[in-house]
């Protein structure tokens, strides 16, 4: 089991006005592959934000971040988005899918990012589909279909072109209780069978039975890593 | 890559409509305002342009055609005696009251000419003959103003300035920019038409010998005639669609028009577009926050300008044939030519381009973490 990322004396402050947030306030953290990580505790606590800084999206006030080994926070603002499209697939909580697209075009959409076009990305976005049970909606559009095919469908979106780090942000608080347990079971294999390190950000406790580990969060620190 | 431009364009029919026709619209306004100023540009100097003449003398200071000042004759020798002058005409444009059978009075500008030579002559005749000018009395008209001068065929007698004139012949498209239409007829005639005295004349038109360099015949008869002006034909031309568009203020109006109908296009398409990026502002964070580089998410806004740039224009110029067609029917004078139509496609593109920058400032102030919020 290797290290996907490695949270080191991680702080976040929010200036908003002449008003300082603390969001994260010192945090350590290792998030290792073929695991599922889940980051829990009371809103505002600073998960969202530990998320959005793992995800190389929002850069620490101070502290240090690596992925697979390499210090992205030393690293300019406009090389980030290509760190994030290498390493690091995104599951939403609104599943964020582009309506206009149908789930085939959805998946397709995020290889072309990667370089992956034509016929090659219409198989694999289809293989994609296949594995989370949606070959048959290749041509649906989000709109058409349940939220919990739409989550499955942003699942095969964020394993696209094989990132080695998926972060969701509460995937299962749209969804009914046994959807959210297909989905979940679906994430749990992607860091169990295909070695991926998953992070989910959660309030939902019945995700526990499928955590590898759980990290308790509050008021910007780590209160506890179970 | 998946369409996503097209898609999020072609999503809300009702917003693709709006846009459509705004832009459509903003290309009807400037096709027909730019071709109205081309229009009123052309009919200000056509007679220069078709007279086929090389030069053009005039009483010193003329600026436009229908200023000229009546100036000696004597000049007209004078110009027939220089080396390197093939031909030379006296030519008269003056003003003058045209009354119709019916007693109702017209101003018309009198167009004194040549009838044997080959300058200066009425040029697009649908009807009759410019030999036909020979006759007592003869007139020809544009049949344009028909009814206007209310003689609508040949032979119609009327009466221009006290004296009987007679229709022998009708050209078309012969149009003058002002209110008052053109009246071909002899010199000699034109001279009692318009009051000039009999050893004067507005005009001389020259044609230079073959071979001869219209540059340095043009020095040479200005170096004789220092009191007159002379123009090469494209000079005149020139300074007469200057006063007339530039110097009363009527271009100027038209172009202020074609100018209203960009800004009404760059506002309704800003709109629209970034009406549309509002929309999907949260998609354009997913992008953003997937990796998607700037560029891509920008690409996705341009493309969709281009797009809407592209049937915009068709559709307006679509409508802008029908109108220019309708026009020509009913008197206006619309010119339309292939080079304004593809200069308003770039001018259209380029409308819509710069009506997205509000959006792309939008974009690239986007925060990806808008994503986890909500």
């Amino acid at each position: 089991m290797s290290d996907a990322i490695t949270i080191r004396g991680v702080t976040k402050n929010y200036d908003e006005g002449s008003t300082k947030t603390l969001a994260l306030d010192g945090v350590d953290l290792t998030v290792n592959r073929g695991e599922v990580t889940l980051l829990m505790g009371p809103s505002g606590s600073g998960k969202t934000t530990l998320l959005s800084i793992m995800g190389c999206i929002l850069r620490p006030t101070s502290g240090q971040v690596l992925l697979g080994g390499k210090d992205v926070t030393s690293l300019r603002e406009a090389d980030l988005p290509a760190v994030r499209l290498r390493h690091i697939g995104f599951v939403f909580q609104g599943f964020n899918l582009f309506p206009t697209l149908s789930a085939g075009e959805n998946v397709e959409l995020s290889l072309g990012l990667k370089g992956v076009k034509g016929s090659e990305a219409k198989d694999e976005a289809l293989r994609l589909l296949t594995l989370v049970g949606l070959a048959e909606k290749y041509n649906a559009f989000p709109a058409d279909i349940s939220g919990g095919q739409k989550q499955r469908v942003a699942i095969a979106r964020a394993v696209a072109g094989s990132p080695e780090v998926i972060l969701a942000d509460e995937p299962t608080a749209a969804l009914d209780s046994h959807t959210g347990k297909t989905i979940v079971e679906m994430m749990a294999k992607l860091a169990h069978h295909e070695d991926r390190a998953v992070v989910i950000v959660t309030h939902d406790n019945r995700l526990i039975d499928y955590a590898d580990r759980i990290v308790r969060l509050e008021d910007g620190r780590i209160a506890n890593a179970a | 890559m998946p369409p996503l431009a097209r898609r999020n364009l072609f999503h809300d029919r009702i917003r693709l409509v709006v846009t459509l026709t705004g832009i459509a619209f903003s290309v009807v306004l400037m096709v027909v305002q730019w071709g109205l100023f081309e229009g009123f540009s052309s009919s200000t100097s056509g007679l220069i342009d078709h007279s086929h003449a090389d030069l053009w003398i005039a009483a010193k200071n003329t600026a436009y055609l229908e200023q000229a000042i009546p100036f000696n004759e004597r000049k007209y020798y004078q110009v027939l005696a220089t080396p390197g002058v093939a031909k030379a005409i006296k030519y008269i444009v003056r003003w003058s009251i045209w009354k119709q059978p019916g007693g109702r009075a017209e101003s018309v500008a009198i167009v004194g000419c040549d009838p044997d030579a080959s300058i200066g002559a009425p040029f697009n005749l649908v009807a009759g003959d410019v030999q036909q000018l020979k006759q007592p009395n003869a007139i020809i008209i544009d049949r344009i103003y028909a009814d206007k001068l209310d003689a609508h065929h040949i032979g119609d007698m009327v009466e221009i300035n006290g004296y009987r004139a007679k229709v022998v012949g009708f050209t078309d498209g012969i149009r003058a920019f002002t209110t008052s239409p053109y009246v071909f007829t002899t010199f000699k005639r034109a001279l009692d038409f318009t009051v000039i005295a009999d050893d004067q004349t507005n005009f001389i038109l020259v044609k230079a010998a073959p071979g001869i360099d219209v540059k340095q015949l043009k020095a040479e008869l200005q170096r004789r005639l220092p009191d007159n002006a002379v123009f090469d034909t494209a000079e005149f031309s020139a300074s007469t669609r200057h006063y007339w568009m530039f110097t009363t203020g009527a271009g100027i109006a038209v172009l202020m028009a074609a100018a209203l109908g960009l800004i009404v296009g760059i506002a309704v398409v800003a709109q629209t577009i970034y009406a549309t990026t509002m929309d999907h502002i949260r998609e354009y964070g997913t992008l953003k926050a997937m990796g998607a580089p700037n560029s891509y998410v920008l690409g996705v806004i341009m493309q969709q300008a281009v797009i809407a740039a592209t049937i915009g224009y068709i559709i307006g110029m679509a409508v802008s044939l029908f109108v220019v067609h309708g026009a020509s029917k009913g008197g206006a004078n619309i010119l339309l030519s292939w080079q304004t139509a593809v200069g308003l496609f770039f001018l259209t593109l380029a409308m819509c381009t710069s009506a997205a920058v509000v959006s792309v400032k939008k974009i690239l102030s986007l925060d990806p973490a808008i994503v986890f919020k909500g």
